[in-house]
């Protein structure tokens, strides 16, 4: 504030009451300065600001156009990916359906099997179990007959009676037939 | 100031205000004591000897020099060095020096069409180097170039000439068509040619005065209320006054780079496309 009174002081003695702006003796440098000004302006904007400026927005551009892309992409193998795994997804149900199906036919047909040797060996130990049952059924008529005839032996010589022992059997053998 | 830290942050711009007006009045007092109510408006226009003192010559470096050396400075730093990153996600300055660029080549390919495109250069140049010099001219003690009538002539004198001269060597005498309002009624086309005729020539006058004029007006409006700072009674009505008026001229200096430039686009379409 102070220099600029000072300022005043000397201005009004060099005298350029009013405007400094229609000064024309300052017109040739401010006129100088001014195109000097500008051509430095023009060359920086032209040589490396704006061709900058325009590739830095070019390349944006070019990236949200990729990346637009890339992501529409990525969307469309989403689905695809999304569509096979269905598909996967419904070939190993089939084919769990299928095995398991398979499995079962499988032991059906071993219980089958093993149903037939079982009623073939259960049907053996029958028959065998039968002649067994026979024999000894057979054994036990005979001991029977023994049995008998030895008794009725021993009764006979008992009783004082002297008999021939094939009569004796004879006897027995008619009386265990009837 | 530890009050001031215990308010909260609701209270803080009365806390600025305050602050403000009790520096305004510190600096009333000191001032007060040497001058009386003096009224310098036009002072800061004056163009000077940057080193010591003398005459002006056309190659002498002045405070406009300096200034418009520092609008250089600054457009180099927001375009250049503001982009020097190049990144795909931009920083603060790369984002302000895209805004810059978008909003320009934006306004020249909307006014003037695609073939103008290619003069967006000259136009970002005279856009940015008026914003800038705008701008600085609002720091206090700065010297603003475009409020010199002398500067905005020259601009609006090349773009006149650069303008008519691109239309005669784009159309040849068809430029003159210009002049020829075809859609109006036959009978008023003569006396409308010689309106058109007239207002084409008042072009750089009303280009270059619209410019420097408003400039101009804004910072000797702002001096004319700082000097009235110096009574300490009116004081913090001047403070306020000039703080409003700062606003204005915030807007100002922004609007009337953008009517510029905008107005050099119309320009350059009259002469890219003659016929209405």
């Amino acid at each position: 504030m102070a220099t600029e009174t000072t300022d005043a002081a000397h201005g009004a003695e060099a005298a350029s009451p009013g405007m400094p702006q229609l000064d024309f003796s300052t017109f040739p440098n401010q006129i100088f300065w001014l195109v000097v000004t500008l051509v430095v302006i023009y060359l920086v904007l032209s040589k490396v600001a704006l061709p900058r400026i325009a590739s830095v927005l070019a390349e944006r551009q070019g990236t949200i156009t990729n990346d637009v892309a890339a992501a529409e992409e990525l969307k469309q193998k989403a689905a695809d990916a999304e569509a096979a795994y269905e598909k996967a997804l419904a070939d190993a149900r089939a084919e769990a359906s299928r095995i398991a199906g398979e499995a079962k036919a499988e032991m059906q047909a071993e219980v089958d099997a093993a149903m037939v040797k079982a009623d073939a060996e259960i049907a053996a130990q029958t028959a065998e179990s039968e002649v067994r049952i026979n024999e000894i059924k057979a054994g036990a008529a005979e001991a029977v007959k023994e049995v008998a005839r030895d008794t009725a032996k021993e009764v006979v010589a008992a009783l004082g009676i002297d008999i021939d022992d094939k009569a004796v059997e004879a006897a027995v053998a008619t009386q265990v037939k009837g | 100031m530890a009050e001031q830290n215990d308010q909260s942050a609701s209270r803080a711009p009365a806390f600025i205000i305050f602050g403000l007006v009790a520096v305004a009045f510190i600096f009333g007092w000191i001032n007060s004591k040497g001058a009386e109510l003096s009224f310098h408006p036009m002072d800061q226009f004056e163009v000077k000897r940057f080193f010591g003192k003398g005459d002006v010559g056309t190659f002498t470096i002045t405070n406009a020099t300096f200034w418009m050396a520092l609008s250089v400075a600054g457009i180099a730093l927001l375009l250049v060095a503001g982009t020097r990153g190049r990144a795909l996600v931009p920083s603060r300055f790369q984002s302000i020096a895209e805004l810059a660029y978008g909003f320009i080549y934006k306004m020249v390919e909307d006014v003037t069409g695609k073939d103008g495109v290619k003069y967006f250069p000259y136009i970002m140049t005279l856009f940015m180097f008026i914003v800038f010099s705008n701008f600085l001219g609002l720091l206090p003690l700065s010297f603003t170039s475009t409020s010199h009538i002398a500067v905005t002539a020259v601009m609006a004198m090349a773009v006149f000439l650069a303008v008519t001269i691109l239309g005669f060597v784009k159309n040849g005498l068809g430029f003159l068509s210009v002049f020829w309002i075809s859609s109006a009624p036959l009978v008023l086309r003569p006396i409308l040619a010689l309106i058109e005729v007239i207002s084409y020539f008042v072009r750089p006058v009303s280009h270059s005065i619209r410019l420097a004029g408003n400039m101009m007006a804004g910072h000797a409006v702002i001096k004319v209320f700082a000097a009235f700072a110096a009574i300490a009674a009116i004081s913090p009505l001047s403070i306020v006054a000039i703080t409003a008026i700062y606003a204005l001229e915030v807007l100002v200096s922004f609007i009337q780079a953008y009517v510029f430039a905008i107005l050099t686009c119309v320009y350059l379409k009259d002469a890219l496309h003659p016929h209405h």
